[in-house]
């Protein structure tokens, strides 16, 4: 029995138990006991692969290297926490009658294979079974999107289910393309499809065929991650889906949809020694930031709000990635960490706030602050934190990528920045009268759980205060590593 | 100098067999719905009795109106000269491609046509427009499906496609199973079959091409219908010479053609009684729905030209 | 065994027929001879496969072959039947598409493709290498489908027809992705159709129709 079996069964094997668990209360505690669990398996790889180096189990099968060792165990870390905040929430929502038992079931199962899928695309060696986990991981929300069975939710879960189940369909050609120029040199079979083989055999690659594949893979993943033009599903779902699933969506899957697409953007640098996929990565980020940071003022929702604000920096990340030297890769793995812990701590605020409010709409959220002063400072903490103000982790973050994009390409600096100001307006906009204003008559103060709010706010402080020592050693390997690949 | 005498003999026996083709397919049709239906003659003697009759014109009737019969008749009499038949290699067939074929029976319908519109009746007008609609679709479907043996045969030239298709080593070409559909389809419509028109009904709402030779009487109407018959004998003819030319004679010996004519027979029959069996299973479709129809058979044609550039073509 | 150049042929068959069906499924208006053709394609699917197998001794296709035939020939075409038929849809014409106009993008989508994989076919060395041009058009085509259809249904089986164009071409263009990824595709197709089936029943319940139009809602 290794770690990584543990790793992996435990959210399939809780996930399984809690669809047979009918009594939500033990099912959402469950939950937090099955997150810790896994949590703790993360960290223990972590700390193995911190030792040893990059690990693989399984003849191959999966493997962990500086890259993907800190998302598990971040990935791992946030479910845990959203499990706690879920507890609370649902229970809430169950009160007031918004989902039934069975639905809560249905809820707590799903949520475990989600974590499932993602940790098995996070860890998985084969770029096939890399797609088939994130369909998994996709295919587990979307009933979950549609739990509250309003119009609004089924069409926001349809449209998940038709553009990303589209937008994948297109990473699985690509994934094709590729075993079929790879299959040529490593043989017909499990090998050609091995990323660390890929990565080693990358020089005898066709050139034409992994750029085209690239392509294909680019708008799949990009989907996934939600970036524009391919984005129209994102903020639906998260809008519309219980809270602890925005989180993880936003905290999470857009992570590992990122992963999975600069996985495969480090083959195509090994193949072709060009800066195509970097340069298409960079546009489609630059696009994503710029059209997101200006819908952010157009938003009447506030959860769809935040999703946008996901948008920009998943868009923020991809460009980073795409500008692909060692620091711009150190800027987004530090970013990718800040904006999960950060992004789904908001969530949480959201959630209980709307919960308080009783409405999702920002215009009947007011005085948070005066209400509920837990609520109110942790929705104007985080927002100053997701904003990019110092001395939050965010800060450091992008501090470090425009430094990155001034040393290889300055000119961005003229999208960026006025972007990043756009959608920092734009935020505030909407937050200062939902924090500050008069709450209305009729709402009173629900029962909350801020703790999983300060924890997330607390470690993206740390991080912008001062990375730990271990943690950058780690974060310079992944660099290193994803910008080898283009030399 | 016996070349010019073979394509002629050819040409006669499919204009003299074609009455008795469309004899067949009544009597097979007949046999369908449990009739007895008219004996193989019963064709011939019709055509001989309009020839008989005298013809009554009407009014206003001008010497288009008279003319457009005998242009008919002699455009498709000679169209029926280039298709190769028991022979392959013709004199006529040499300088008369398939363009030419095509635009013989254009011919044909433009006198046709014309020779309606020429009285100023409703029906004549009616006819009129919905054929030249239908043409507009036809015509490029017709051609298309043409082309693509023409690819593989590198020539438009209807003698050279039968050689190729009889004695190159094509192998399976899933283009030309496009072309076979496109043009089986666009036969029938050029024919009137079933389901885009029905030649036995008069009904002013369906009517196609009756509707435009609906005042034509004596041995103008026996022109006109003769001309159709062997319009639906040449297309038949054309699909089997096309795409199963397998028999037809290479060269001019007497046991060569004998051999292909009844090999030509035998296919002919064979056709007859598959289409005989699908103009009775299938319903005649709303005329708004024949557009559609002949657009599915040019997009079958287009996916064939491209099928063939993808995956026969080699690079 | 047969010889290298008759399965090149045979696959270019299936790949003209698999385009073929494509365009039936583009084509199609009532929901019977939708999901009849669709039917069509799994077995076509199921054939190829079985026939690359075959033919390239690959022993580990059999078992996608008969995946194939078992979900995407009978399965998922029966499921989907029998939730039309509970749904009480089985009857439903879709008149809003210019079938014509949808084709002749279709046929455009195909030369598109063509254009697109045109490198791959001057560099790869597969003997079915042009078959990507085809299986891309296929993939396309589905995307077609499901834009241009407003009904929950056949939007469903273009994206079902979009799944099997990308086995197709993963079998006639690679002879085969690896086991566990075929397999586990093919169970993540399955999942997808189940959930499928239930989300019929959320929208049917929710708006009293299948029509996707009602899922526009105001934000």
């Amino acid at each position: 029995m290794s770690l990584f079996d543990l790793l992996l069964g435990i959210p399939l094997l809780s996930g399984v138990v809690m669809a047979l668990i009918n009594r939500s209360p033990i099912a959402a505690r469950l939950n937090i006991a099955a997150g810790f669990l896994t949590f703790v398996v993360a960290l223990a790889l972590a700390f193995q692969v911190l030792e040893q180096g990059s690990i693989l189990a399984h003849e191959q099968a999966f493997f962990l290297d500086p890259y993907n060792v800190f998302l598990v165990s971040l990935t791992a870390f946030v479910a845990a926490t959203t499990a706690i905040f879920s507890r609370t929430y649902m229970l809430h929502e169950e009160e007031i009658g918004r989902v039934t038992a069975s639905n809560l079931r249905l809820y707590h199962a799903m949520f475990q294979l989600f974590i499932f899928g993602m940790l098995l695309a996070l860890t998985t060696n084969n770029l096939g079974v890399l797609w088939i986990a994130l369909e998994l991981a996709t295919l587990a929300t979307v009933l979950l999107v549609s739990l509250y069975r309003t119009p609004a939710a089924i069409s926001a879960a349809w449209k998940y289910f038709i553009l990303c189940g589209v937008g994948i369909a297109l990473a699985l050609f690509g994934t094709i393309l590729i075993f079929s120029t790879s299959s040529e040199t490593l043989g017909h079979g499990n090998d050609a499809l091995t990323w660390t083989l890929l990565y080693k055999n990358a020089e005898n690659l066709t050139p034409q065929v992994i750029t085209i594949a690239f392509v294909f893979l680019m708008v799949g993943y990009g989907t996934k991650v939600g970036l524009v033009p391919m984005h129209a599903w994102l903020p639906d779902a998260h809008g519309e889906g219980p809270t602890p699933i925005s989180a993880v969506l936003s905290g999470l899957l857009l992570n590992v949809a990122l992963y999975a697409l600069v996985r495969c953007k480090t083959l195509v640098d090994g193949a072709t020694h060009g800066d195509l996929a970097g340069k298409l990565m960079m546009g489609f980020g630059m696009l994503s930031l710029v059209v997101a940071s200006m819908a952010l003022h157009r938003q009447r929702d506030i959860k769809r709000m935040y999703s946008f604000s996901s948008i920009e920096h998943m868009g923020l990340m991809t460009f980073s990635f795409g500008i692909g030297t060692p620091l711009a890769n150190f800027a987004a793995l530090l970013h990718m960490t800040v904006h999960s812990l950060v992004k789904s701590g908001i969530f949480f605020t959201v959630g209980h706030a709307a919960q308080g409010m009783k409405t999702q709409n920002m215009i009947g959220i007011r005085g948070l602050i005066r209400l509920q002063p837990g609520i109110g400072w942790g929705l104007l903490l985080g927002t100053i934190a997701i904003a990019g103000f110092p001395p939050f982790g965010v800060f450091a973050s992008e501090f470090l990528l425009m430094t990155a994009a001034l040393q290889s390409y300055p000119w961005t600096i003229c999208l960026l920045l006025p972007s990043l100001v756009v959608a920092f307006a734009g935020l505030f906009r909407h937050v200062q009268p939902m924090v500050f204003g008069v709450p209305p008559e009729e709402v009173r103060a629900v029962r909350v759980n801020m703790l999983p709010v300060y924890i997330h706010l607390g470690l993206a402080l740390v991080l912008g205060l001062a990375i730990p020592g271990f943690l950058a050693d780690w974060y310079h390997n992944a660099a290193d590593l994803l910008h080898r690949g283009a030399q | 100098m016996k070349l010019w005498a073979y394509n002629i003999l050819q040409a006669a026996l499919l204009i003299g067999l074609s009455p008795l083709a469309a004899a067949v397919l009544r009597k097979l049709k007949a046999l369908l719905q449990n009739r007895r239906g008219p004996g193989p003659l019963q064709t011939y003697r019709d055509l001989v009795k309009l020839f008989n009759k005298e013809p009554v014109l009407p009014d206003r009737a001008s010497w288009i109106f008279r003319l457009a019969p005998y242009v008919v008749f002699a455009v498709t009499a000679l169209s029926a000269a280039i298709v190769p038949v028991i022979l392959v290699h013709t004199p006529l067939s040499a300088v008369a491609d398939v363009i030419t074929l095509v635009g013989l029976l254009a011919m044909a319908r433009f006198f046709t046509a014309l020779a309606a519109m020429d009285l100023g009746t409703a029906f004549g007008g009616m006819g009129a427009s919905r054929e030249m609609t239908f043409a507009a679709l036809a015509e490029p479907a017709m051609l298309m499906s043409v082309f693509i043996l023409s690819l593989a045969a590198q020539s438009t030239n209807l003698s050279t496609v039968t050689d190729t298709m009889l004695n190159a080593d094509l192998g399976l070409r899933p283009s030309l199973a496009f072309a076979l559909t496109a043009m089986a389809l666009v036969a029938i419509a050029e024919t009137g079959r079933i389901p885009v028109d029905n030649p036995a009904t008069h009904l002013e709402l369906t009517m196609v091409h009756e509707a435009m030779v609906l005042e034509y009487s004596g041995r103008y109407l026996a022109l006109i219908e003769w001309a159709n018959q062997i319009k639906l004998m040449l297309f038949a003819t054309l699909l089997i010479n096309l795409f199963v030319p397998w028999g037809i004679a290479m060269e001019a010996t007497a046991v060569n053609m004998a051999f292909a004519a009844s090999a030509w027979l035998l296919k002919l029959l064979a056709l007859f009684v598959a289409l005989t069996l699908m103009e009775t299973w299938m319903a005649k479709m709303r005329i708004f729905r024949v557009p559609e129809y002949l657009g599915l058979a040019f997009l079958l044609a287009i996916l064939g030209m491209l099928t063939h550039f993808i995956l026969e073509v080699v690079i | 065994m047969i010889s290298a150049e008759l399965l090149k042929q045979l696959l270019s068959l299936a790949a003209a027929l698999f385009l073929l069906t494509a365009f039936a499924l583009l084509a199609q208006r009532h929901m019977h001879a939708l999901l009849r053709w669709f039917a069509v394609q799994g077995v076509l699917l199921a054939a190829t496969t079985a026939l690359v197998a075959y033919a390239a001794n690959v022993h580990e296709l059999y078992i996608s072959a008969f995946l194939a035939l078992v979900l995407k020939g009978l399965l998922v075409p029966w499921l989907l039947w029998r939730i039309v038929i509970r749904l009480g849809a089985h009857r439903e014409v879709e008149s809003l598409v210019n079938i014509f106009a949808t084709m002749l993008i279709g046929a455009a989508l195909v030369l598109f493709a063509y254009y697109v994989s045109l490198p791959i076919q001057e560099l790869s060395f597969v003997v079915t290498r042009n078959i990507i041009a085809i299986a891309l058009a296929c993939v396309l085509i589905g995307m077609l489908i499901m834009i241009t259809r407003r009904k929950a249904i056949t939007q469903v089986v273009g994206f079902l027809a979009l799944e099997n164009a990308l086995f197709f071409t993963a079998t006639a263009a690679t002879y085969g992705m690896p086991l566990v990824v075929e397999i586990g595709v093919a169970f993540d197709v399955l999942i997808a159709a189940l959930i499928f089936g239930v989300f019929f029943f959320q929208i049917r319940s929710t708006f009293d129709s299948l029509d996707l139009k009602h899922l526009e809602v105001e934000r």
